[in-house]
């Protein structure tokens, strides 16, 4: 499988600025197709959500996303089957809360997850603190941790976070949930710029990055952007060729694939 | 020794055994730490003890009464008393806590305080609570359950909280929780959230047991004044578990004590008929803690029945869940049939119109569970003036603008 932070490293080596959205994995309308369609508009990488019951890291579009995929009977492996039948050629995260994987069991979610050719793992809910089996596991079966980082972090816990993360950095871009805001918040480059003597990790800002507009000005600082809410708003309206549409203009917007 | 080895727990991690923790965003990383240590300054600096004490003693009436429930007790031929938790002043344990933290938070300068409600007792608590000082407070409150608790809807508006109504997944206490939690994602810098049970991310779970073990230090000793022993058994209902940790750590561990926590039987053993966490669930990560919890074999969380907005909760404070498996307290259950025997029992027998929570309590005894003769300290945990609607169509009553008899 393709190594998350060798491609967004030869990103930023090249110069450019990564792309990365999140599209919620068993809402109807996010296949295979889908998932090759943005790649082809310029993902660095993609991130896939498993999603949960309880996903207090979203706002209402994600929440809304999750609850239409859980009604569809989504279940962990139907999203890891959807990621493999894509079979991109750039690397896919898994973002999904603590409970699903441990439910199934660190070790075998990973190993599913390996399986159908995921790289790296987003879970909000467990923070640096509580991930130590959690980073041992993704060693294991080289899965690149991906840890948060957020506005607030002291400087040793941005320190602990920088030397546990594998992949990337995802850098919260404000205080709250996931969803589209009329600004990027200044707390975006904070977070960066506080990181920054810390790792040479790739570091990208997601949360609230709504516009291509936005993405733009946080790649005057940041390695990239995840976006997420922008895209998966109109999954959930049952566009997905507006969401492509849409994921191509943030790719323009931060450089050329 | 065992008291010796609750009493130290949780860990500096947060944790009861493997339970406990923290499991939540990063962006909240910052304020629980703030939270932990300002909890570990202030829980024994005289001054704020003293203005605290102040208020349980002058505001909220504490310490609240021990009654001997006389006829209960003949016909069940135990020896039962009733910790009158649900005289204090909002009528229900949870003010022990919102004033504790309401204060804490101040002491924090924290502007703003937010939380979640099922029944509505900690709506209207911490509502008071933000009343008495003055601070803006939004209590975030699950659809069905302002309906079934619409009295307390209207309590918090009038003590000046604004109610959010929440209309997302199951719209009970759990979807509050979610609400409550996002909330404070986005306002954690000037604002405290309120957790009203022994649930949460660490400090919480400790936090809050801390702050409601008032009641059973006061039951203790009011319970040896009139028995010069210590109970055969100490009976409280489970949901999150607030009541049931404040009247039992005093006795945690005690030789001769036994200590048994009730879940909400609701109407069956089905998935999505009941509350039993910890007699049916499997260990499992919500709301910050790792604790045992009703999910599939997925870990989506499950879908929970309760005739009882307070018990209506898919999961259950860490510290039970270590409790159950170290063997130092037992935790059964009792249906929605259950809890309204319970409720009439003491209606008709004491005198005392329970909350349908502390109903299952009563119910589960009115079974006739423990030996003859056994004395038992019940934890009355609120009033039941919050349930009349629901109790009437449980039934079978006509509404209440029914004509009078001749």
């Amino acid at each position: 499988m393709p190594d998350l932070e060798a491609a967004l490293r030869a990103r930023r080596d090249g110069g450019g600025r990564a792309f990365v959205p999140y599209v919620t994995g068993g809402l109807p309308g996010v296949d295979a197709d889908l998932l090759r369609g943005l790649e082809e508009a310029g993902a660095d990488a993609v991130e896939v959500g498993i999603p949960f019951s309880d996903p207090v890291m979203d706002g209402g579009v994600i929440q809304e996303a999750s609850r239409l995929a859980l009604e569809e009977g989504t279940r962990p492996a139907d999203v890891l089957a959807t990621v493999k039948e894509a079979g991109l050629s750039v690397p896919v995260a898994v973002m999904t809360y603590f409970n699903p994987v441990l439910s199934r069991g660190p070790g075998d979610f990973l190993a599913d997850a390996a399986q159908a050719g995921v790289s790296g793992a987003i879970v909000p809910d467990l923070p640096v603190d509580e991930a130590d089996d959690w980073i041992t596991a993704c060693s294991k079966v080289s899965i690149a941790p991906v840890f948060l980082a957020a506005p607030g972090s002291t400087t040793e816990r941005l320190a602990s976070i920088a030397a546990s993360a594998g992949g990337f950095v995802y850098c919260v871009a404000t205080y709250g949930v996931t969803g589209e805001r009329d600004r990027l918040a200044g707390t975006a480059q904070e977070v960066v710029l506080a990181l920054r003597p810390l790792t040479d990790l790739p570091l990208l800002v997601g949360v609230g990055i709504g516009t291509p507009a936005q993405a733009s000005e946080a790649c005057a600082f940041a390695d990239g952007v995840i976006v997420g809410s922008a895209l998966v708003r109109r999954l959930v309206d049952g566009d997905p060729d507006g969401a492509l549409a849409m994921a191509g203009k943030f790719r323009a917007a931060i450089g050329p694939a | 020794m065992k008291a010796a080895e609750t009493t130290a727990l949780p860990d500096a991690r947060g944790r009861f055994g493997r339970f406990g923790g923290r499991y939540v965003p990063e962006v909240l990383i910052p304020a629980l730490d703030e939270l932990t240590a300002a909890w570990e300054e202030l829980q024994d600096e005289p001054a704020f003890r003293g203005e605290l004490e102040a208020l349980l003693r002058d505001f909220v009436g504490r310490p609240s009464p021990l009654t001997f429930a006389s006829r209960l007790s003949d016909r069940l031929g135990y020896r039962v008393y009733l910790k009158r938790e649900d005289l204090n002043h909002t009528g229900a344990h949870k003010i022990n806590n919102t004033l504790g933290q309401v204060l804490l938070a101040r002491r924090l300068g924290k502007g703003r305080i937010i939380a979640e409600t099922g029944a509505g007792m900690h709506g209207v608590a911490t509502a008071t609570a933000c009343a008495l000082f003055g601070l803006p407070c939004v209590v975030y409150m699950g659809e069905e359950d302002t309906v079934r608790q619409a009295p307390n809807v209207a309590r918090m508006q009038l003590l000046g909280a604004e109610v959010v109504t929440v209309t997302s997944g199951s719209r009970t206490l759990k979807d509050a929780m979610n609400e409550a939690m996002r909330d404070w994602a986005g306002s954690v810098r000037e604002t405290h959230y309120v957790i009203g049970s022994v649930a949460g991310p660490h400090p919480f779970p400790s936090l809050v047991r801390d702050l409601q073990r008032v009641i059973g230090d006061e039951a203790k000793v009011q319970f040896r004044d009139a028995e010069g022993r210590d109970p055969d058994a100490v009976v409280a209902c489970v949901g999150g578990g607030s009541n049931a940790m404040g009247i039992f750590a005093p006795f945690v561990g005690a030789p001769g004590t036994r200590l048994v926590g009730v879940e909400a039987g609701g109407r069956g053993d089905a998935d999505g008929e009941h509350c039993r966490s910890l007699t049916l669930g499997a260990p499992g990560v919500l709301h910050g803690s790792l604790s045992y919890l009703l999910q599939d074999g997925d870990g989506q969380v499950l879908a929970t029945h309760s005739i009882s907005a307070g018990l209506d909760y898919p999961g259950v404070g860490p510290e039970h869940s270590y409790m159950k498996e170290a063997g130092l307290a037992s935790y059964v259950s009792a249906t929605d049939a259950q809890a309204l025997e319970g409720f009439q029992a003491l209606g008709e027998l004491e005198g005392i119109l329970p909350a349908l929570e502390p109903a299952h309590a009563v119910g589960w005894l009115l079974g006739g569970p423990l030996p003859e003769g056994s004395t038992v300290l019940v934890n009355l945990s609120g009033r039941g003036d919050k349930d009349m609607e629901t109790v009437r169509r449980a039934l079978g009553e006509p509404p209440s603008d029914r004509p009078r008899r001749a």
